[in-house]
């Protein structure tokens, strides 16, 4: 797995910028105030001004469960799984969080504990049911995974209009506000909050160690690089699997209780915020290496929630981040698969060529 | 139990089939479309995305003209253009598939829905409802079959030419080689990785055809995210349909079927209104479930018969490159 060199980064932004000056071009703008706006509206303008802590807690409050999914996904990527079902087990987490936060009273450091374990079980037993799919069903995980989203999405619905609704009012906006004692500890004024920054970069930091320096973490590499020589080898191929997609589910669970208890401070219907398949597209253009994850969740969230704000106030649809989160990762995977190429084309051609 | 009762009875009318048949010609296209690509061993998974927007370039064509049929080559287009990219990616580049497909299904459904704004809401001219003379006078057969448009009918015709050109043709039998034995393809003369491009193009235009299908007949109109979730639909019923044309268009009528009972329960639980549409979407990956589970195939190995019509084994080199030496 290659990494980037100074040039391969240079040319997938440069056609993030022409493609994002292209559209709005065609759309009829000038190109400079969405893109500021985009950035003033993540980090404010000029960045992280005194006073606009909010709007920076708020985007660290989305990076939080982008980079937990993320290093989720590195776990599952090395193991050689595309696990689709990432949406889903930030759903459950999220669910199993909304569920602690309302049934169980405690005092307030606990609950917060509470509800944390229970996202990270929820997601852990999403995931697990992925991997039990796979391993004893032989279902392809991707369509696993992808069931098992939808069926998710439809259970987080049923939840909110019907056992869940809002005393008096049954609306799919919600359900009630969590009691105070339930919601994660944040500084005042924003959503910022420090424990959950904590745990997502633990969670990097553990996936990182996993995967330099433990013998756990090379033989998922070996079950994700060759499943059936690791098999021969004599590793429980099986177990490891499963073992990758509990991870993974239990830091996606984290993620989604993050959403429930310190972002939208109740279950909504898309609670996950689709940052499941955001990590995707995170992890694959991190190269799978947990390091990367931090800047490039920080920069996939600022692209999130400024271009939240491109419908107000420039009457632009706010599909503009997905739009350049796509681009960038499509061209650096062109633009590395690219260079591969013409380096062995040379390789071919100094040693007489073969092939042409 | 006699809401689920009443609500299956309640499908077996003459309209409520007919509309059965009518709504699924999108999803014919489709999946048609990516059991071709399949079968020659290239994974298209960017069919939600790119038929999203083929549907969107297919609506605006459409409504700027209002020339209806114009919007089905612009839509071919669009498809066949995702789909080649893939193709460039994984042949020439040795990119994995499956993550190139991913990531170009992100990027076409936020391009659908930036380009789209200004159309949401916009009515062009519908495909004109032409019923076959003669035909359509048959009772029953008639009014399920033969009272839609051009496009339902052409759905069924291509179901019917895919079916005859994988089994009936010699080049259908080199589509099947090249995702199955590519390196004997290869040393029988077949130019392997050229008929990989030629296919995935003609499937993507497919996929693409399928989403003007349904922006301009099965659903007129645009809104935000319109074909969402098909594609995945898509790619589970050519699994489903264990990569044959024709058990492919069955999964497809299953899966309109189920939407047509799913809305049928919908005066029967009132409270589940908002959750049962989307029921169809895990009962079919369900399905997909059952038609892969290795544990139970074994047992149905004793019973030849069931054995035959629960297989689903995919194309042997799928998703694999094909490198010559």
């Amino acid at each position: 797995m290659s990494s980037y060199r100074l040039t391969n980064l240079v040319l997938p932004i440069s056609v993030v910028v022409a493609s994002a000056v292209g559209l709005l071009v065609l759309a009829g703008t000038n190109p400079w105030d969405p893109l500021q706006l985009i950035v003033e509206g993540s980090i404010g303008w000029p960045p992280f001004e005194a006073g606009k802590s909010a709007k920076v807690g708020d985007t660290v409050m989305v990076w939080v469960p982008i980079a937990l999914a993320s290093a989720g996904l590195i776990v599952t990527f090395n193991a050689g799984m595309w696990n689709i079902g990432i949406e889903g087990q930030i759903i459950m987490g999220a669910i199993a969080a909304a569920f602690v936060a309302r049934e169980v009273s405690a005092p307030r450091p606990l609950l917060v504990l509470l509800t944390i374990l229970a996202g990270a079980v929820g997601g852990l037993l999403w995931g697990l049911l992925v991997g039990v799919l796979r391993t004893a069903g032989g279902v392809n995980e991707i369509f696993g995974g992808l069931g098992l989203d939808f069926v998710a999405i439809s259970f987080t619905t049923y939840l909110i209009i019907d056992p869940w609704a809002r005393t008096g009012v049954a609306s799919t906006s919600g359900t009630d506000i969590f009691p105070d004692a339930a919601l994660l500890p944040s500084s005042s004024g924003t959503r910022l909050s420090l424990l959950a920054i904590a745990i997502a970069l633990l969670a990097i930091g553990g996936v990182w160690i996993l995967f330099r320096g433990t013998l756990y973490g090379l033989k998922l590499k070996a079950v994700g690089a060759n499943l059936r020589s690791s098999f021969l080898m004599g590793i429980p191929t099986n177990r490891y699997l499963l073992g990758a997609f509990m991870i993974c589910g239990a830091l996606a669970g984290i993620g989604g209780t993050v959403q429930a208890t310190g972002f939208h401070f109740k279950l909504i219907p898309a609670i996950s915020g689709g940052y499941g398949f955001l990590a995707i597209l995170v992890v694959l253009l991190a190269r799978y290496q947990a390091f990367w994850v931090i800047p490039i969740s920080f920069f996939f969230a600022m692209i999130a929630v400024g271009s939240s704000q491109l419908d107000l106030r420039l009457d632009l649809n706010s599909a503009l981040g997905g739009v350049l989160q796509g681009v960038l990762v499509l061209s650096a995977m062109f633009g590395l698969g690219w260079a591969a190429y013409r380096t062995k084309r040379q390789l071919q051609e100094a040693s007489g060529g073969d092939s042409g | 139990m006699s809401g689920f009762f009443t609500a299956f009875v309640d499908m077996f009318d003459t309209a409520t089939i007919a509309s059965i048949v009518a709504g699924s010609s999108a999803l014919m296209f489709a999946t048609m479309g990516e059991t071709i690509n399949e079968k020659a061993g290239v994974i298209n998974l960017s069919v939600d995305g790119s038929m999203m927007l083929a549907a969107l370039a297919g609506f605006v064509i459409a409504f700027q003209t209002d020339i209806v049929w114009l919007g089905f080559p612009a839509a071919a287009a669009v498809g066949m253009s995702v789909a080649l990219l893939i193709a460039f990616a994984s042949i020439k580049l040795s990119l994995n598939q499956v993550a190139v497909g991913f990531v170009l299904f992100a990027l076409c459904t936020q391009l659908s829905r930036f380009l789209g704004t200004n159309f949401v809401g916009r009515r062009p001219v519908g495909v004109p409802t032409w019923e076959i003379p003669g035909l359509s006078s048959i009772p029953f057969f008639g009014p399920v079959f033969f009272d839609h448009n051009l496009v339902v009918y052409l759905s069924y015709l291509t179901v019917i030419a895919t079916f005859l050109f994988m089994y009936r043709t010699r080049k259908g039998l080199e589509l099947q080689g090249i995702g199955e034995r590519p390196e004997a393809a290869h040393s029988r003369g077949i130019p392997v990785n050229k008929l990989r491009y030629f296919y995935t193009a003609l499937g993507g235009a497919l996929i693409g055809i399928g989403g003007a299908a349904f922006s301009l007949d099965v659903k007129l109109g645009w809104s935000d995210r319109l074909t969402r979730n098909l594609g995945w639909i898509v790619l589970a019923i050519v699994i489903f349909g264990g990569w044959h044309p024709l058990r492919a268009a069955f999964g497809v009528l299953l899966f309109g079927a189920l939407q047509a009972y799913a809305i049928n329960l919908v005066p029967e639980f009132p409270s589940l209104s908002q959750v049962l549409p989307s029921i169809p979407f895990p009962a079919m990956i369900l399905a997909l479930v059952i038609v892969n589970w290795k544990r139970l195939l074994k047992w149905l190995d004793r019973y030849p018969f069931l054995r035959a019509i629960l297989r689903s084994d995919p194309p042997t080199a799928i998703g694999t490159r094909f490198k010559v030496n």
